[in-house]
């Protein structure tokens, strides 16, 4: 019976579908000979194609429904990967392993695709502090990117300092900025504090493209060294692996210090100003200073990678720097899982990786990446990989519990 | 312990307090009763500084807190279970309750006043490890007075904690209320709407009407009063 209706309304989409496509996919007017071509097959295809569709959209959606009932309590096998020790700490060596010999066994280009795949971690992790833990939207985190980036670039151009002389400054010029902006939109929230933070992304991006006595406008600033490695003359190749290297380091040390975070003090009343703001003031936390920590903290990774950014591709200019740079590192978060850290490298890897290898079909990549969306937002909102935050226990022994 | 001095605060342009006189000593249970939008909450609101008021004067054991900041004056020993518990929904239980102690760094006394909630509220402990959302009401309620109480205030400040409530939830609760105050020595400061069980618990209460303080007495005398039973009271 159920089976039934389910069928009845699939039937009726895929007429609905064959109605609304009529004029575009069945109608073809021939300018040349001055005949309208009717191409009823295509409409064949429609019908059968969006039935099809429809009816896997419900069984999936039902699924789902059926799961969430069934699994409430029990956990399910990403999470059980994640907590088990038997099985992570192998998985985890193995991995450690591949990734360590990653640029013997592939090529410099492989490589060099897996830099940038993670630096978008590290920047995704980054973001995580201000929209995963925080709460607080930010749409113009690649400002933050581009001030690092631009920091490199313009003192080593102006005062000649070396790549690790300007990681720390352009860190702080970035977290410099991050309290900057963070300062306006205190009493902002949701919706406005996402507007004011795309503007403020945009407003830096302009600047950098139409000061040109300062930034030197849209042709951006070429020449800019590599990292040096104890005064070594490296390669191309050389440095290529050296970068790598370097990159995994960052990473790791991202990691640490943002798992560390998390379980801190200042984590938890991050995560209590994201749950409750009223509640979060009257439990005595300090409103202004959580927000714009975690604004400084999040924009300070961005300063970093930017240095990194541009120490690797030795060139920055403003075209590097849009919005879509922005909405790419949120999507990696929301799509990770909103303050998961695997989450958060699964979803770099692959929002970064598959369109490099993906080349052969470029002209459809936005169009894949919407539906990729759509379909993550309508069967699993929580992200990839869902937050296991380590939850803070009392010592009580379980059998005065009961 | 606390003195009101002709507080007014607006929200934008609309006057909400229309100098606001109240004062709570040491060990009392004080009730604010009044109808809907009364300002009752609003009082509550600047006393914690969450609002803040543009004239008269707050004093809190004798020093001016009115220009202080949230977290300030909550690390005085004055906590608020704010209007309609607001507890964190996706914390679990034990981090809720562990969250009331953010300023504290007294493990010994974080200990026993945990000790102290799980014999006020039993069904607490019961529910530690699950997401404080999946509560109900009542035990939200119980979880939000714990999360206050975890603060270890001098002032506990209560907002409307029968809202949305069974009766019987209702009547649990203000027996804890007046528990905590008897056995604690916690001053009290109940915003109620459910001016029959407020004014039964409390020592001594006041009347609120549209911004300002129209009564004020013995809990006892407020009961029998002839205009209170009939606009509050029901009878």
């Amino acid at each position: 019976m159920k089976a039934l209706t389910e069928l009845k309304k699939s039937i009726v989409v895929a007429v609905w579908f064959m109605f609304l496509t009529f004029p575009i996919m069945v109608i073809r007017v021939n300018t040349i000979e001055k005949i309208i071509e009717w191409r009823w097959r295509n409409m064949i295809f429609i019908g059968v194609g969006s039935f099809l569709f429809s009816f896997l959209w419900r069984y999936l959606l039902e699924r789902k429904q059926k799961q969430q009932e069934v699994q409430k309590g029990t956990r399910s096998w990403g999470t059980l990967i994640l907590e088990e020790p038997k099985i992570y700490r192998p998985l985890l060596a193995v991995f450690a392993l591949f990734v360590l010999v990653f640029p013997f066994i592939f090529s410099t280009y492989q490589t060099n695709i897996m830099t940038t795949a993670l630096m978008y971690v590290i920047l995704g992790l980054g973001l995580n502090i201000v929209v995963g833990l925080a709460g607080l939207l930010d749409l113009g985190y690649v400002a933050f990117y581009a001030v690092g980036a631009y920091s490199y670039a313009l003192i080593n151009y102006h005062f000649g300092l070396g790549f690790w002389a300007v990681l720390p400054v352009g860190a702080l010029l970035a977290a410099f900025f991050g309290i900057l902006l963070g300062f306006p939109v205190l009493r902002l929230r949701g919706d406005y504090l996402a507007i004011v933070t795309l503007g403020f992304g945009e407003i830096i991006r302009l600047i950098l493209e139409n000061w040109n006595a300062f930034s030197f406008g849209p042709s951006g600033i070429a020449h800019i060294p590599r990292p040096g490695l104890l005064g070594l003359n490296l390669t191309l190749n050389e440095s290529i692996v050296y970068m790598y290297y370097l990159i995994i380091l960052f990473c790791l040390l991202t990691i640490f210090i943002i798992n560390r975070l998390q379980d801190s003090r200042i984590g938890r009343a991050w995560i209590a100003l994201r749950e409750d703001e009223i509640a979060c003031q009257a439990m005595g936390i300090d409103k202004t200073k959580t927000k714009l920590t975690a604004f400084a903290l999040g924009a300070t990774w961005a300063g970093m990678v930017g240095v990194i950014f541009a120490a690797k591709t030795t060139f920055v200019n403003p075209a590097s720097f849009t919005f879509l740079e922005s909405a790419m590192i949120l999507s990696i978060v929301v799509l990770g899982g909103m303050g998961s850290i695997v989450g958060v490298f699964i979803a770099a890897m692959i929002l970064i990786l598959t369109p490099e290898y993906l080349r052969a079909f470029s002209n459809y990549r936005m169009l894949l990446f919407g539906a990729v969306m759509v379909l993550m937002m309508v069967f699993r909102p929580q992200g990839i990989v869902p937050n296991v935050r380590r939850t803070y226990k009392f010592r009580i022994p379980e059998k005065e519990v009961r | 312990m606390l003195e009101i001095n002709n507080v007014e605060t607006y929200y934008g342009n609309i006057r909400a307090l229309k100098g606001v006189s109240l004062s709570v000593s040491e060990g009392e249970i004080i009730t604010l009763i009044g109808a809907n939008g009364a300002g009752k909450s609003t009082t509550l609101m600047t006393i914690c500084g969450i609002v803040s008021a543009r004239s008269g004067d707050i004093l809190f054991q004798g020093k001016s807190i009115r220009s202080l900041e949230p977290n300030v004056i909550v690390s005085l020993g004055i906590s608020q279970v704010p209007e309609g518990r607001r507890i964190f929904p996706m914390m679990t239980v034990a981090e809720n309750i562990d969250m009331g102690a953010f300023l504290r760094n007294d493990k010994a006394g974080i200990e026993s006043d945990l000790d102290y909630i799980f014999t006020l509220f039993p069904i607490l402990k019961k529910r530690l490890h699950q997401q404080g959302g999946t509560l109900s009401g009542g035990e939200q309620q119980m979880l939000a007075i714990s999360r206050a109480l975890m603060a270890r205030p001098r002032l506990l400040l209560l907002d409307e904690p029968s809202l949305g409530l069974a009766p019987l939830a209702v009547a649990q609760i203000f027996e804890m209320i007046k528990k905590v105050n008897s056995e604690n020595g916690t001053t009290i400061l109940l915003v109620e709407q459910n001016a029959f069980m407020a004014l039964k618990i409390a020592h001594r209460g006041y009347v609120m009407e549209t911004g300002t303080i129209t009564m004020e007495g013995a809990a006892d005398v407020l009961l029998k009063d002839e205009n209170i039973k009939k606009a509050y009271l029901g009878l």
